[in-house]
């Protein structure tokens, strides 16, 4: 569903990604792993074509369409979502306004606005401006409900978990499962999906494929998720690229 | 009191001017409306008792008290404009709200300017203790009008009494306006203003001032647009002169093309007072100017004052979150565009916040 070939990424003339590659078929969900500042955040973006993120080399396909210049409204038509790390407040333009966009492109009604804003505990914020006095967890609900609500094929979520207490992790986690369709079987899933996550709180729900450890800007190793993890766990991750380096 | 329907000969071009501003011309849904055409006046009615309107001049012969309320709030010798006012020939409307009467439905006034080379006004609008009153003032211009709009009110807001204040404009490139405003709230009252600019004009300017004693409030918001040929130079003054005594002023301003100085003053004079400014512009255009000036003034050790502004370009990084979610770069700056407008206006009744969200969502998408 989505290939990234030799892509290369500049903020403000600063380097930022070298030569990542990628591949993530129909169906699978790949974690992604990294220190703080390795570029994790910084590739998602690339890949939903956040204008601020230069791509200096490499391309993007996506379902078989080389989008490394579309805007990104024309991605998210394509199927692309994304749950932004921090994503900006936007004061006077209004959650359900958004939401009513995101409908649009899911397919869902206006009705399934409210059940949904509901299920995420989010009823009361649909007449708040985006994000603008949410919560730490509410940004992440927030996030989360509108990439339901877009029902995209391929789903990015960046640290989806982080600063979410614990109830609300089982409700994010479901939620998520469902988005990436991990609640079917194997052969019946038919959407993928990148998640970023330094604790692993949502690997429990969403069961990924395979984890990819971005170590300064470049794809520094891959295996399993749970492995992976447990390594940075036990030795960091200097200590895991250790491993990773002997086992490629 | 006179009774019955709003009767009027506008033509129908000119009726749409007058819905711009909020004038409506089903008396269900005004307590009161006073039209006035160049000096004029042509309706004078009242539907709901308890609200006196009537015109200036006619105000003057029945109340031999009305005298001493004029050039208390403003001083006649202000300025060019406001001597140009204090002479034979002006009219305007009077207002009250009688002691302890609330009228939730807003009380029309509208000045329209057909073909005066110059409507002269002065207005006197009374809040009577305790009284509760919502006003919908509607300033418009015929298109091919060419002149000048010179308002003088003064407004009077009594011990405890609550008024709102809705000015919605609506000139033409060839008319300069030159409203003057002052606002003396009493002790506990509370005044909300509200102004909204959003089509052309060739000149306005003005700095309306609301002198507050002791726990009175005063709330004023502004949103306006500049477009291309427009100069705007408005602001609001509040002077904190009784003890804990509160202002608040925000303004929206928006220039595409135009030339907009926004101003805000609060004078901090007695303790525990507390004064907040917030002026921000966005600019569309290339060739736009915007000058916001916030001023900050303590004259007592005990006074809380502050002040935020912000000018520049729409926030590149909210268009793009809004298109990850599908919507085109046209809408997404849309959406932003009338959020910033959307300024949230506290103690309106719906009619009236409705009359202003309509202005603003239409300018949204015409700004585009
Ligand atoms: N807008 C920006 N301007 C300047 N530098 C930036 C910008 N965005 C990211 N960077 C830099 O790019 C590098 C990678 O940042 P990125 O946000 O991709 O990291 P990350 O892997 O997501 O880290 P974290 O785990 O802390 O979220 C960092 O050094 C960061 O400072
Ligand atoms: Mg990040």
């Amino acid at each position: 569903m989505l290939r990234v070939v030799n892509l290369g990424v500049e903020i403000g003339g600063r380097r930022i990604l070298e030569n990542v590659n990628l591949y993530i078929r129909e169906g699978e969900t790949l974690a992604l792993f990294g220190p703080n500042g390795s570029g994790k955040t910084t590739l998602l973006n690339a890949l939903i074509g956040n204008p601020s993120y230069k791509i200096v080399s490499g391309r993007v396909i996506f379902k078989k369409k080389d989008i490394t210049s579309l805007p990104p409204d024309e991605r998210a038509k394509m199927g692309m979502g994304i749950s932004f790390q921090t994503p900006p407040k936007i004061s006077g333009v209004k959650l359900i306004d958004v939401l009513k966009y995101c409908a649009k492109i899911g397919g869902y009604r206006e009705e399934d606005i409210f059940e949904m804003a509901k299920r995420l505990k989010l009823e009361d914020h649909l007449y708040r401006a985006v994000n603008v006095g949410f919560s730490g967890g509410e940004v992440k609900r927030s996030e989360i409900l509108q990439l339901m609500l877009m029902n995209p094929d391929f789903v990015m979520l960046d640290e989806p978990d982080s600063g979410v207490d614990l109830e609300n992790i089982v409700l994010l986690g479901e939620a998520m499962k469902e988005l990436l369709e991990r609640n079917k079987k194997k052969d019946e899933r038919k959407k993928a999906g990148i998640i970023i996550t330094h604790q692993g709180y949502i690997l429990d729900y969403v069961d990924a494929d395979y984890g990819v450890v971005l170590y300064r800007g470049k794809v520094a190793c891959m295996g399993d998720p749970a492995d992976i993890l447990r390594q940075i766990r036990k030795y960091g991750y200097e200590g895991c690229m250790e491993k990773c380096l002997k086992e490629i | 009191m006179p009774e019955g329907d709003i009767n009027l000969n506008f033509e129908s071009d000119e009726v749409e001017r007058l819905k711009e501003v909020g004038i409506e011309f089903d008396p269900k849904r005004r307590a009161a409306t006073f039209l006035q055409e160049d000096q004029s006046v042509k309706t004078v009615a009242s539907f709901y008792r308890g609200v006196e309107i009537m015109s200036i001049r006619e105000a003057l012969k029945k109340y031999d008290w009305l005298k001493d309320y004029f050039w208390k709030a403003l001083r006649r010798d202000q300025d060019d404009f406001t001597k140009e006012v204090d002479s034979e020939d002006f009219n305007g409307y009077f207002i009250r709200a009688p002691p302890n009467s609330k009228v939730e439905i807003p009380v029309e006034a509208c000045l329209y300017l057909k073909k005066a080379g110059k409507q002269k006004v002065h207005n006197v609008i009374i809040a009577e203790e305790n009284s509760e009153l919502n006003i919908i003032s509607g300033c418009a211009s015929h298109r091919s009008a060419i002149g000048m709009h010179i308002g003088v009110s003064e407004i009077f807001v009594k011990k405890n009494a609550k008024l709102s204040f809705t000015m919605i404009h609506n000139w033409n490139y060839d008319v300069e306006v030159r409203p003057r405003t002052g606002i003396i709230v009493e002790d506990g009252g509370t005044y909300i203003s509200n102004y909204i600019l959003l089509n052309p004009v060739k000149y306005v300017q003005m700095y309306p001032t609301a002198y507050l004693n002791r726990d009175a409030k005063a709330v004023f918001s502004s949103v306006i647009v500049a477009l291309e040929g427009s100069e705007v130079d408005v602001g609001s003054r509040a002077v904190l002169k009784g003890e804990n005594s509160s202002a608040e002023i925000v303004s929206r301003t928006i220039s595409k093309g135009g030339k907009i100085i926004s101003r805000g003053h609060i004078v901090g004079e007695a303790p525990g007072v507390k004064g907040h400014l917030e002026c921000r512009g966005l600019m569309l255009s290339e060739n736009g100017f915007i000058l916001a000036i916030p001023e900050l003034e303590a004259r007592h050790p005990n006074v809380e004052l502050s002040h935020e502004a912000a000018v520049g370009k729409i926030a590149e990084d909210e268009i793009f979150y809004l298109m990850a979610r599908g919507l085109s770069r046209d809408e997404a700056t849309s959406a932003i565009v009338r959020g910033f407008m959307e300024i949230e206006i506290k103690g309106l009744p719906e009619v009236l916040k409705m009359a202003i969200d309509q202005a603003i969502q239409s300018m949204g998408e015409k700004l585009l």
